[in-house]
């Protein structure tokens, strides 16, 4: 018995490993052929069909370019800080339930690594850890730019976990559960039951934290071009640089399946049509995130913070207590 | 057989995490390891079935080694050795082993003397999360409560302390009103 949860659980892993490593090879691709959409351009057209094969090509260019490392840096913490990115993104993973429970060969399969009942908890400290990647990278490049964009990583880490753990607080008091799969039964009635018809407010505010959280535009200031070249990856080259894109697409499309679970109904009932469901609202979540990108522009650091501690925080607070006083 | 494994595993590797934080003389190194060696710790209660503070752990600890990084950024330049005074290493060392025996000695006293006994019996059908927050907000409503307000109260302190002329912006004021400023300072402060 011990053997087979063992056997399932690596089996698991190593299919979350892979699926969400290519996804974010995709991904690029995606995001790349949007934005040249939004902006009157063609993208990737010359390597394979539609540049299809581009995700491929950038792969090999990155897997065999040389690994440089720069004198001055401290070393060891240099070259971790990539593999923190990239490893935290997937460990968050662990907690996500990716498809309602399924029969494979008379064989019933959970898509989720690890039932842990305090799974949004879990998923939220991890993708917070993922931080320590950029800030650690930043501090040990011995480079000015690089600098910066540590401190700024450290001072929208602090402040945005803030507002992601408020914002989903109210949630968490309807449901009563930390469970990603309690929140989905929760939900299981249909379109009405949605949490996002009752909790608008928290839908609203968790969302504009994603971006925050994953450094996505327009909170893309911890690598922003025009100020700071390319913040903390500046110093970075090869497969090393590529580890931190890894990370930062497969937490875009971790956070869009948090969002989908907790406030738009997840899998639903677990048919073949609420799994299709889910994999839907993830991927209107993830062309989200590119047409942002093409829509907006950057803000300041000091905005930023703005934003988080005199907009944000209050209309948390004020939405969890008016959510304690209805429920009473 | 398991749980053995990992536990010896995180056991070792916490230790190891530790020890780089104590002896490295190089601040990212100790601040990467402490913040490493704080995420390993929550390994135990994960293996012990204690999830929420597992999770706990994890969150807290982050944020709080956060800011110690936050600290050595403004502090040194962190690409740098720091230089250490070296004291006597063998009081070092003797001070350390003593003190390690009488920690050993405090927690495992009441172990060999049977003396422990769980004053709150798992409820049944309740989770982690739960039963927290049922042994919190019933034998321990009163510390919890004065926590709360003794964060308060270093709250409203720090903003007082830091919130002295928020509203000034030395980059948007001529000299003249800088100096202005200054003068004015000085009459305070005489």
């Amino acid at each position: 018995m011990e053997m087979a949860y063992l056997i399932e659980t690596v089996i698991k892993i190593v299919v979350v490993l892979l699926i969400f490593s290519a996804l974010a090879g995709i991904g690029t691709y995606f995001e790349r052929k949007v934005l040249a959409f939004m902006q009157r351009r063609l993208g990737p057209v010359n390597v394979g069909p539609f540049g299809l094969l581009q995700v491929a090509a950038d792969g090999i260019k990155l897997f065999t370019k040389e690994d440089i490392v720069p004198t001055n840096v401290v070393g060891a913490v240099f070259k971790i800080a990539p593999v923190i990115t990239a490893a935290t993104a997937f460990m968050a993973a662990a907690a996500i339930p990716f498809l309602p429970s399924f029969t494979l060969f008379g064989y019933e399969v959970h898509p989720i690594v690890a039932d842990i009942n305090i799974g949004i908890l879990y998923i939220l400290g991890i993708m917070g850890v993922g931080l320590y990647g950029p800030l650690l990278g930043g501090m040990a490049s011995a480079n000015k730019f690089s600098l910066i964009s540590a401190a700024r990583g450290a001072a929208v880490f602090i402040s945005y976990e803030v507002i992601t753990g408020l914002s989903i607080l109210a949630p968490i008091m309807m449901v009563g559960s930390l469970s990603l799969i309690d929140f989905n039964e929760y939900q299981a009635g249909g379109f009405s039951d949605w949490i996002v018809w009752s909790q608008p407010v928290a839908f609203i505010l968790f969302w504009i934290a994603a971006f925050a959280e994953t450094g996505r535009t327009p909170f893309h200031l911890i690598a922003n071009d025009h100020e700071i070249i390319d913040g903390f990856g500046t110093e970075y080259s090869g497969m090393r640089w590529g580890l931190f894109f890894i990370g930062e697409y497969a937490n875009m499309f971790f956070i869009s399946f948090v969002i989908s679970l907790i406030f738009l109904g997840g899998y639903g009932d677990g048919s073949l049509l609420g799994a299709l469901g889910l994999l839907g609202k993830v991927a209107f979540f993830f062309f989200f995130f590119l047409w942002t990108r093409a829509a907006w522009p950057d803000v300041r650091p000091d905005q930023l913070m703005w934003l988080c501690w005199k907009v944000l925080m209050p209309i948390a607070v004020l939405n969890i207590l008016i959510t304690a006083i209805v429920m009473m | 057989m398991f749980e053995a494994i990992a536990f010896y595993l995180f056991a070792f590797l916490t230790i190891a995490m530790f020890y780089i934080a104590v002896t490295t003389s190089q601040a990212l190194y100790a601040l990467s390891s402490l913040a490493a060696g704080m995420i390993f710790i929550s390994a135990f209660f994960f293996i012990l079935g204690a999830d929420f503070l597992g999770a706990i752990q994890i969150v807290v600890y982050s944020g709080a080694v956060m800011a110690l990084y936050a600290f050595g950024m403004m502090f040194f330049d962190t690409t740098r050795d720091v230089k250490e005074k070296q004291g006597n290493k063998a009081i070092i060392i003797g001070l350390s082993v003593i003190s390690a025996a009488l920690v050993v000695l405090i927690v495992a006293a009441p172990i060999v003397g049977n003396n422990i006994e769980a004053l709150y019996p798992i409820t049944e059908g309740a989770g982690n999360t739960q039963e927290v927050g049922m042994v919190l907000f019933t034998k321990y409503l009163v510390p919890f409560e004065v926590a709360a307000v003794m964060l308060l109260v270093a709250m409203i302190a720090g903003i007082v302390l830091a919130g002295k002329k928020m509203d000034l912006s030395l980059t948007l004021m001529n000299e003249a009103e800088i100096m202005l400023m200054k003068e004015e300072d000085k009459k305070v402060l005489s």
